[in-house]
């Protein structure tokens, strides 16, 4: 059967832990989604939540404020990875709770 | 593509990929494939790894089905790139055109065996909603489909909703119908890595 879990674990420390030219704490709280403020913020929170929603302007505003092309690769990758990982390990809880697991 | 990078950012030799693609192909390099070779190390690489395992690794899932999945995600994402794409590849390994289009636009009432139309509407709810609970899988179960079978839908499932989030934040530009078809082509011949 298909198991995806090393794999997973493996993009997600190569994504957060290793090298990069985002700082880890950017790629961290973008992978959460957790910054409030700070020209990273809102395009995270989009990427996550409302994806198909981004436009030029947002990619473009990330970029007037001083960041990197790479550094906005990274950070809406992390953001992505985490969003899809919030929500596969919501339906694993689901199903190990459906299978009378927990 | 909104990031110049990702057009033209590439090392000499992924270049001279692109060029032989081009030339193989006779279509553009697809959107998807520049992102995936750009510092392959930090995502491609990576990320090829788990969609290769949740798209072609061990399932009793055909491929036709995880396509259709994967094609079924991006619907709901309302990402273009990723329905037309995967549209054409579920199409390819079915070989049934109508069929997609019909699971696509209605899978509560098209015609397709049960335990697959239950983890559509479970994948369908947990792309839209980001979340699931015990009772939404126990549809599944209750459907026929096993917890392996669930588990390896979710798998597919995080594949697409990563890629379908960097295709709409990235701003692929959607090909020709020709350059999806041979795209698909690919990806049955030869997966995901």
């Amino acid at each position: 059967m298909s198991d995806i879990g090393e794999a997973r674990k493996t993009l997600v420390k190569r994504i957060l832990e290793g090298a990069g030219i985002a700082s880890s704490s950017d790629r961290r709280a973008a992978f959460n989604n957790s910054a409030s403020t700070g020209p990273l913020a809102a395009l995270v929170d989009k990427v996550a939540r409302h994806a198909n929603r981004i436009t030029d302007q947002d990619i473009s505003a990330a970029r007037e404020s001083g960041i990197s092309e790479d550094q906005i690769f990274e950070i809406v990758v992390c953001a992505a990875v985490g969003q899809a990982n919030r929500q596969f390990n919501a339906a694993l809880a689901a199903l190990d709770g459906a299978a009378g697991k927990e | 593509m909104r990031l110049q990078i990702l057009d033209s950012g590439h090392g000499f030799g992924t270049k001279a990929l692109f060029a032989l693609i081009r030339t193989v192909s006779r279509q553009p390099v697809l959107d998807v494939v520049k992102v995936v070779k750009y510092r392959a190390d930090f995502y491609g690489k990576p990320m090829s790894a788990v969609t290769q395992e949740a798209m072609r690794g061990p399932s009793t899932w055909s491929i036709a089905d995880r396509e259709l999945m994967a094609a079924l995600i991006a619907k709901t994402n309302q990402c273009e790139f990723c329905i037309k794409a995967h549209s054409a590849v579920a199409q390819r390994a079915y070989g049934h055109e109508q069929r997609v289009s019909e699971l696509l636009s209605d899978p509560k009432n098209a015609q397709v065996a049960e335990p697959l139309r239950a983890t559509l509407l479970m994948l369908g709810k947990l792309t839209r909603e980001h979340t699931v609970n015990a009772e939404d899988i126990r549809a599944v179960l209750a459907a026929g489909a096993s917890p392996q079978q669930i588990a390896d839908a979710l798998a597919v499932c995080f594949s697409f909703n990563v890629i379908g989030r960097l295709a709409d934040a990235f701003g692929f530009s959607i090909p020709s119908q020709e350059a999806f078809d041979a795209g698909a082509k690919y990806l049955l011949a030869r997966g995901y890595r």
